[in-house]
């Protein structure tokens, strides 16, 4: 079992960069589902899903972090994320999920970002695993706020 | 006894006297001779003593006993509903409701004190009594009633108190003329006893093996319901003597104390009655026996309670959690159906003509089972504003202002959920109407008009909608008053203000933090105000709109949809997208051609049938990709209100009954998506918030 200060992530690309979501976040992974747009909604808002009968929105998770978008493939998913337990579910689509990784908080660095930087606020900090460095995504803070 | 289980019943059922309480004592205010209403006050009070007391709640019980003591004086005409005491009496009833709340939120009474309003109305009750003119009083139903021994003589006794009807006073006389005992008695139930109902009635029964109940009080029904406290009196016509009728009582278990003794009427009544009764015999052929023992059933004084009772409601009692996950399955089933439709119509050419019936029959069944799922959700708007005609009594006072408030429509019905939203925002422009929009009393005689104002409150359905209008005969509102406030607290420019219409300018009322009273009351004006109740409403799913005609009064007008879960729409398809538009908006659908269409002041305007109504092209205002000009374009007339827009789409899919959903409160994009539906393929299609549009 992970020690009392390790969390599990599960590491996805974009592009070439890893990064980490905390499982606890996660619903599910589903693959590539139909999306049916949604006017006038903010422009990383690429519409919503049914999900088993549920109606739910979906983000490009690329163009929220302001990174380059890719075509989607076959490896392309999307991630059901639970901000907070009660919250609604929201997914965001990635270029691929790789695996589960188990991070010991002393292996993730805080990172000195520009205060001004929006980018700033969506990542707690750099993991590393190997030779790979994982941007841990602060996901309430990605996924908005619910009003 | 442990009663915390009843709890909830209690808190519910007070909130209902109470509310009986309010508007029956409001009624009084104006008729205080209608004896029903009276009638009607004492009982709730009556129970609320009970119940209260019942789950030991003795402030609660103590206060409503007070207040009973006043009702009973009023019901035997020894003191008149004045406005004074009705004012006292409604500060009671205030005292109680903060109990009650106390009770809701952690199941004490709290330490509110009512010590003042108990005074006050002790000191009504002894003034009132001493100088009430014995000869104003309904002396004759005094006199009518029992003569015999000084009523001093035992408390106990409170039969002698009872008011006979008519009829039954006949019954005592015809059955003294055949030397029958008419005996009253009350009967004390042990306080410990559980199931008194059910006491009540074994205590009858035995006393129908001796003779005729002729009268209950409470009534048989209210007895049964266990609507009493610990005591009920009783009249009997009987061979036997009191003190035989005592022993026969008193052989039930969990019978503490019975009292009774002989019923006479004095000699002139009794030859009033008899002569009555003849008369009314040689009419009727078939004269029915006064004394015929167990030939009536226990409510022997069935014909006295038709006038006061109301029928029993049949009604059940259920938690709206259970309705929501009824409400769930249905719209799961019409998923269900709408994708059995989709996938059999692919395979048209397979499937025999009986599918297709069976099929039919399906969607008529899902939808009647829709139809009779909401009608159970749905609650006559009665329950929120049934509170307000006090609200305006107290506002009149308070304001120092006459007004009366007008209500029609009480009985139409919305969705539960939406009744529990809607009474603030009522309540809102009913304040602002009282405070803002009528005059003062005279001012109102300087413009010549009625010194007492009117607000009026109607509500009834349009369509899909449910509509309420709050309306005043009051000042209107004044627009230059609004620009200027605009201007001054920067919402708009002095250039936006000369652009606008009367109409644009009353819709600033609608924005955040304005308040256009010049001086702030305790009623309204602090500025948090319309918007609030915009927001609302707009939240509920509906819209609000205000007109108003200066010196003539204002009116605001709520729209709201009937139902919320699953209605039937029109699909559309724009460029290659489907949207849904409701169907309730649509008032028909126009083919086109593109040069029909004008342009004026910079809008796409179409002269239909003599009416010019705007065009908008939902393709661009949502962004859809691949928009094409066609020299026919089809063009969806919908309707909000009174104003009417086209809209233009590319093609019509058909009529589909869509369950919706939301989604999701991460987008956000000005309200012109109300939400999302599931088509039978799985696909998601939009739906199109037409009030939003227009």
């Amino acid at each position: 079992m992970a020690e009392d200060n390790s969390k599990q992530y599960i590491e996805v690309r974009l592009g070439n960069d890893l990064y980490g979501i905390e499982i606890k976040y996660i619903d599910s992974i589903i693959v590539m589902h139909n999306i049916t747009r949604v006017p006038k909604a903010q422009s990383y808002f690429l519409g919503v899903i049914n999900l088993r009968g549920e109606v739910i929105p979906v983000m490009s998770l690329s163009r929220r972090l302001g990174v380059d978008e890719n075509e989607f493939t076959s490896a392309t998913r999307i991630i059901i994320i639970k901000p907070e337990p009660q919250s609604a579910p929201v997914g965001m689509i990635v270029d691929e999920v790789n695996e589960v990784i188990t991070l010991d908080e002393a292996d993730i660095q805080k990172m000195n970002y520009d205060e001004n930087d929006s980018a700033s606020a969506y990542s707690l900090g750099i993991g590393k695993l190997g030779d790979n460095l994982i941007n841990i995504l602060n996901i309430p803070e990605i996924a908005g706020k619910e009003d | 006894m442990d009663v915390s289980q009843y709890l909830e019943i209690f808190i519910e059922e007070t909130k209902e006297h109470l509310q009986s309480l309010n508007s029956h004592i409001l009624i009084l205010e104006k008729e205080p001779e209608n004896e029903s209403t009276i009638n009607e006050i004492f009982r709730a009070a009556h129970s609320l003593k009970g119940m209260s007391g019942t789950m030991g709640y003795t402030k609660m019980q103590h206060l409503t006993h007070v207040m009973e003591n006043v009702f009973s004086e009023i019901r035997n005409g020894k003191m008149k509903a004045t406005s004074e005491l009705v004012d006292v009496l409604f500060k009671g009833l205030d005292i109680l409701e903060s109990y009650l709340a106390a009770i809701q939120a952690d199941g004490t009474e709290g330490n509110l004190d009512s010590e003042d309003i108990i005074n006050a109305l002790n000191n009504i009750l002894n003034t009132g009594l001493g100088v009430a003119d014995p000869d104003s009083g309904p002396s004759k139903s005094l006199a009518g009633e029992i003569t015999m021994v000084p009523p001093s003589e035992n408390e106990k006794e409170k039969f002698r108190y009872l008011k006979l009807e008519e009829h039954e006073k006949k019954a005592i006389a015809k059955a003294l003329s055949l030397d029958l005992n008419v005996i009253g008695l009350t009967i004390y139930i042990q306080e410990y006893c559980v199931l008194k109902g059910a006491r009540a009635f074994m205590v009858n029964r035995t006393l129908e093996e001796h003779g005729e109940i002729i009268k209950l009080d409470p009534s048989a029904q209210d007895l049964e319901d266990e609507k009493y406290d610990f005591d009920y009196s009783a009249f009997l016509i009987t061979k036997e003597t009191p003190e035989n009728i005592i022993n026969y009582a008193m052989s039930v278990s969990e019978v503490k104390e019975v009292v009774a003794d002989y019923i006479r009427l004095s000699k002139d009544e009794l030859d009033t009655y008899l002569n009555a009764i003849k008369q009314e015999e040689a009419l009727i052929s078939s004269p029915k026996p006064a004394v015929e023992p167990g030939s009536l059933k226990a409510g022997g004084a069935a014909p006295a309670r038709q006038t006061t009772k109301p029928i029993a409601n049949r009604s059940v009692r259920v938690d709206i959690e259970k309705l929501d996950g009824l409400m769930n399955l249905v719209s799961e089933l019409i998923i269900a159906k709408n994708s059995l439709v989709s996938s059999s119509s692919a395979l048209h050419n397979q499937l025999d003509m009986t599918f297709f019936d069976q099929m039919e029959y399906l969607e008529r069944v899902t939808t009647n089972l829709h139809e009779s799922v909401m009608r159970v959700r749905m609650v006559p708007i009665e329950n929120v504003v049934n509170r307000f005609p006090r609200m305006i009594r107290d506002l009149s006072k308070s304001l120092n202002k006459q007004m009366e408030l007008y209500m029609t429509g009480e009985e139409t019905e919305l969705d539960r959920t939406v009744i529990d939203e809607i009474g603030d925002p009522l309540m809102h422009l009913l304040r602002n109407a009282a405070d803002h929009g009528l005059e003062s009393s005279e001012e109102r005689i300087r413009l010549g008009k009625d010194p007492v104002g009117s607000i009026f409150l109607d509500a009834y359905q349009d369509g899909n909608n449910v509509v309420i209008e709050v309306r005043d005969d009051g000042a209107g509102i004044n627009t230059e008053k609004i620009k200027k406030k605009a201007i001054d607290k920067g919402v708009i420019t002095e250039e936006q203000v000369a652009r606008m219409t009367d109409k644009d300018i009353i819709d600033i009322l609608f924005m955040p933090s304005f308040s256009t009273s010049e001086n702030v009351t305790d009623v309204s004006g602090r500025g948090v105000g319309l918007d609030v109740v915009k927001t609302k409403i707009e939240a509920l799913g509906g819209d609000i709109e205000a007109k108003t005609k200066e010196g003539q009064g204002s009116n605001f007008i709520i729209r709201l949809p009937l139902t919320l879960a699953i209605i039937q729409a029109l699909m559309v398809k724009i460029s290659d997208e489907k949207y849904a538009l409701p169907l309730g908006n649509i008032q028909t659908v126009e083919n086109i051609f593109h040069k029909d269409i004008k342009k004026v002041n910079g809008k796409e305007v179409l002269n239909l049938r003599g009416d010019v109504i705007p065009i908008i092209r939902l393709g661009e205002i949502l962004d859809c990709p691949n928009v094409e000009d066609r020299e026919q374009v089809l063009v969806v007339v919908v309707k909000k209100g009174e104003r009417y827009a086209g809209m233009v789409v590319d093609e019509l899919i058909g009529q589909l009954e869509i369950v919706i959903s939301s989604i999701g409160k991460y987008i956000k994009n000005h309200r012109i998506i109300s939400g999302a539906t599931i088509l039978g393929n799985g696909e998601v299609a939009l739906i199109l918030d037409v009030n939003s549009l227009i």
